[in-house]
Order: structure tokens, then sequence, then C-alpha cells
């Protein structure tokens, strides 16, 4: 019995990692094509049908290529930051609420946090190890932008987790079957979407990568399959970014088709933002963290906070 | 439709060349006669503060215009017709003056026309081009060696400006990518190849070109 339980989480986790794994393929499939439309240009085509393998010739050239690495890096940081950094990326995914109850734990909020803000770690180390100034610069960068918008984020998803008084996942379905929280916190919904795109350095914050003065940031001395491992990294905490985003204002029912359709949009979003905004100014990013968001997210908390306390003390 | 809309419509039909002449003429009578006071004023002007254009201001904010604007721009061009050439079945239009791989021409007679005068390789930038000539059999003076290292070469078409015979010209051609850096080193026989190869689209291409020479 026990060992049963075992057997079909391992089976589920593994299932769990290929069909993200298969969802991060064609996420970048999907960004190269309309970022292609959105520049009136056509993106992949000549792969197969309609360059529908694309990615699967990407993967199989990254990693059949050569591996190098910079003579005096810190060579097993060097090496296995990239590794870490995909494990953690996946790992995040280990608090999806799944259909067969993988791992379906009331702290899944928390372990989100925590695991996100591991990935930062791995980020730093991967900068510094390569011993290059451009990747220290990104590194630096990356570390300094990810932990400002981690505070935001975190006080952001603690007005929603005092609206649902839980720090499970689920629950965000439970308290969204009438209306979205779309609707119900619109600002923080804002909000929420800028932080997570800064979170995952997506294009209007990408100072991480900043190709016009850091040639590629924190990655630049990467090649081949630890390339590969970080780009699938980024692209699989995009995606896990979107399905958060559905799950917390989108009215998500879990275990409908609708909600993928909604994660589609979500991640369509990203994707549509990075063929839009421009890259924002540094000093900018880090005032719009401490000076507005963080204000701003403190005073909702504080708002959402005295609302459940008055729920509570005059209707319950 | 009566005439003067029929006026309107022809002249954005064929392009702001007719209207443009007004606006510049009404820009240059603004700069070319400085105002009394001596200069222009540049830079961004002081935002107006009255409470009219503050609440103007705050709502473009508050509804996040600007984003909105520009998300509708990107999405509109999702659907948009692709700029795209699927360049190896389709390609793009090419000047007669395109300066592409090199040719050596023959006289219809089947005669090569470089008379070894040496011009082009004193003018090549690059010294891309070797020549070596001799007196042929038939008292002639023809070329024995003709190499152009097309690795060198910087396509900047001085070589057809300087031959007097129209010897050596740059072809249409762009297309002759090799593996190997040796198959890159031409000789005679190569560009007299390319001659026989692309002599129709070189001679269309001369003819096409010849009142601006």
């Amino acid at each position: 019995m026990y060992f049963k339980d075992l057997y079909m989480m391992f089976l589920s986790s593994l299932l769990l990692m290929i069909c993200v794994l298969v969802g991060v393929a064609f996420l970048t499939l999907l960004e190269r094509k309309v970022l292609g439309y959105i520049q009136i240009r056509k993106g992949p085509n000549k792969v197969g049908l309609i360059g529908l393998i694309q990615p699967f010739s990407d993967a199989i050239k990254l990693f059949t290529k050569e591996q190098n690495y910079p003579l005096m890096s810190n060579f097993n940081l060097y090496y296995f930051s990239p590794v870490l950094n995909f494990f953690l990326s996946l790992f995040l995914w280990m608090c999806m609420p799944f259909i067969t109850v993988n791992l379906n734990f009331n702290l899944s909020v928390l372990f989100f946090l925590s695991v996100s803000s591991l990935g930062v770690y791995t980020i730093m180390l991967a900068g510094w190890s390569s011993n290059s100034n451009y990747a220290l610069l990104g590194s630096l960068r990356s570390v300094a932008q990810t932990i400002s918008y981690e505070v935001s984020m975190a006080l952001i998803l603690l007005s929603f987790l005092i609206l649902i008084l839980s720090v499970n996942l689920l629950d965000f379905i439970k308290y969204q079957e009438n209306v979205w929280f779309l609707f119900f916190m619109l600002p923080l919904v804002f909000m929420w979407v800028v932080t997570s795109l800064a979170e995952t350095n997506r294009t209007p914050f990408d100072f991480a990568e900043g190709e016009s003065e850091l040639v590629s940031g924190f990655n630049v001395e990467y090649s081949s399959g630890s390339f590969a491992m970080i780009f699938l990294a980024e692209y699989s905490s995009i995606l896990f970014m979107s399905m958060i985003c559905c799950l917390l204002f989108l009215g998500s029912n879990l275990f409908s088709l609708f909600f993928f359709l909604k994660l589609v949009f979500v991640s369509f979003f990203w994707i549509w933002v990075r063929g839009t905004l421009p890259r924002f100014r540094y000093d900018k990013l880090m005032y719009l963290a401490w000076k507005i968001y963080l204000p701003v997210s403190l005073n909702c908390l504080y708002f959402f906070f005295s609302i459940k306390l008055f729920i509570f003390i005059f209707f319950l | 439709m009566n005439p003067a809309v029929t006026k309107i419509f022809s002249i954005a039909k064929t392009g702001s060349r007719y209207v443009r002449p007004t606006f510049q003429l009404g820009n240059q009578r603004f700069l070319g006669s400085p105002p009394k006071d001596g200069y222009i004023y540049v830079n961004d002007k002081e935002p107006s503060m009255d409470l009219n254009a503050i609440t103007d201001r705050a709502a473009q904010t508050i509804f996040l215009t600007e984003l909105v604007r520009g998300f509708g721009v990107t999405l509109a061009h999702i659907f948009k017709e692709p700029a795209t050439i699927n360049y190896p079945f389709e390609k793009g239009p090419l000047s007669p003056r395109f300066r592409g791989e090199h040719a050596l021409r023959r006289y219809p007679s089947g005669e090569e026309r470089c008379i070894a005068c040496k011009l082009c390789e004193a003018i090549c930038p690059a010294q891309a081009i070797t020549i070596e000539a001799e007196e042929r059999a038939d008292g002639s003076r023809r070329t024995t060696r003709y190499d152009i290292d097309m690795t060198k070469c910087i396509y900047c078409g001085f070589c057809q400006e300087a031959c007097p015979v129209d010897a050596i010209v740059e072809g249409p051609n762009f297309e002759f990518s090799t593996e190997t850096h040796e198959e890159l080193l031409y000789n005679k026989e190569k560009l007299l190849n390319n001659g026989d190869k692309w002599e129709s689209e070189i001679a269309a291409n001369i003819h096409a070109d010849h009142l601006y020479r």
C-alpha cells in the first residue's frame, strides 16, 4: 500500500515533469512565432509542419554542441549551478495542485515562495563562478532585482492569502467560484503581473540579460547543455508564473479545460509584453519596487486585513 | 465623386510628393528667420498645471492608455501580412548595379575581352587580383593568369569601373558560398566559366545601366 503510493507519486511527478518540459518547448516556439508575427515576419516555419518541431531540433542542437568552460572559472559551481537552477524550477512545479493529488500539501504557497527565492542563489552562483565581468554584473543585477521584487511579491500574495485565510493554492479555487479576484482586487492584480514579470526577468525588466551592455547577462559563459538548462529553467518559471496568475485571480478551476486556455492566454500575454514594451531603466526599476510597490502593497495588505477583520467582528 | 475629392485622392495615391513642399515651406520659414527674441526653445515644455490638464494626465495614467495603445499596436501587427520572403524559394529584386560574383566576359566571337592592362589589379583596394600576362602566338596581349581571391575581395566594384573593355564585371550572382577557402580562390578558368554562365544576365544589366556610365 505504502509502496504503491510512493510509486504513484513518482510516476505522476515524472509525468508532470515531462509535460512541463514539453510545454516549455512549445512555449519557446510560441514566443518565437508571436514575436515574429508582431514584427511582421514569420518566425520558424521550416522544420516539420509550419515549424512545429523546431523546439526539438533546437534541443538536439544545444545538447550536441560542445560544452566549453572558462579556464579561470570555479568549475564545480560553474557546472552545477545551471543544473540546480533547472532542478529548482522543476521542483517548483511540485506544489502545483495535481488532479491525482500528487503532492498537494497545505503550505503550497509558502513552498512556491521559498523555492522561487532559492532560484536566486543559482543565478548568483552561475554569474559569479563563470569569472567574467559581464556575467558577474548580470548576476548582480538579476539578484538585486529579484530580491527587491520578491518583497512586494510576498506582500501582494499576503493580501490574497488573507482573503482566503489559507496558504494552499487549491483554496483559491474555492474562493473564486462566484467572482474572480481579478475584479475584486484589480490594482493588486496589475502589480502582481508587473512583479512576476520582474521576478522572471522578462522584458520590460530584463536587466539581467541586458544584451546591449552585458552581452547576455549572467549566462554569457554558458554553452550547450548548461545554457539549455538555464533557458529551460527560465521558461518553465514563466509557465509556472502564468499558472500562478490563473490560480490567483483568473477564477481558476484547475480541473477544467478552461483553466488551461486561460493559462495559454496568460503565457501569450507574457510574450505579448515582450513584443511591446521596451526595456525599463534600472534606477526606475528599483524605485518602482521600493518606493511605489512596497508602500502600495503594504497599504493594500492593511486594507484587506482590516476588511477581513471587519467581517469577522461584525458578521461572523 | 466631385473633382476636388478625386484630386485629393490622387495626391494621396501618388505619395506625399505634392503635399510635402508646402509643409516644408512652413518649416523652413519658421527655421529660416529666427524669432525676435533670438532662440527657439526645443526642450520639453513644462507640463501645464491647471486642474483640467492635471485631471487629464491622471486619467491617462490611471487607465494605462499608453500601455493599452501599445499593446493594441502589437496585437494588430500579429494579423498583418508578414513581410518575409521565403528566401531559397523566393528572391528579392536585384538592382542592375548589384555587385556579386566576378566574371570575365568574352566578345561574341568567343575571344576573351581582357587585354591584361592590369588596371583592375592596380585599383583593387584589397589587392585581391593577381594578373600575369604574355604575348600570345597571334601577337595579341592576353593574360596567362587571372586570379581573384574572393575572400579578400570587398566587392567595391572598382575593378569593373577600371576595366576599359568591360572584361571583368561583378555579376548578379551572390550564391557562391563554398565549404573550403580554396574553392574561393578563383582562377582565370573559373572566371571565364562564370562569364559564359551569366553572360545574358550581365549583358542585360550593363544594357540597363549604360546610360548612367
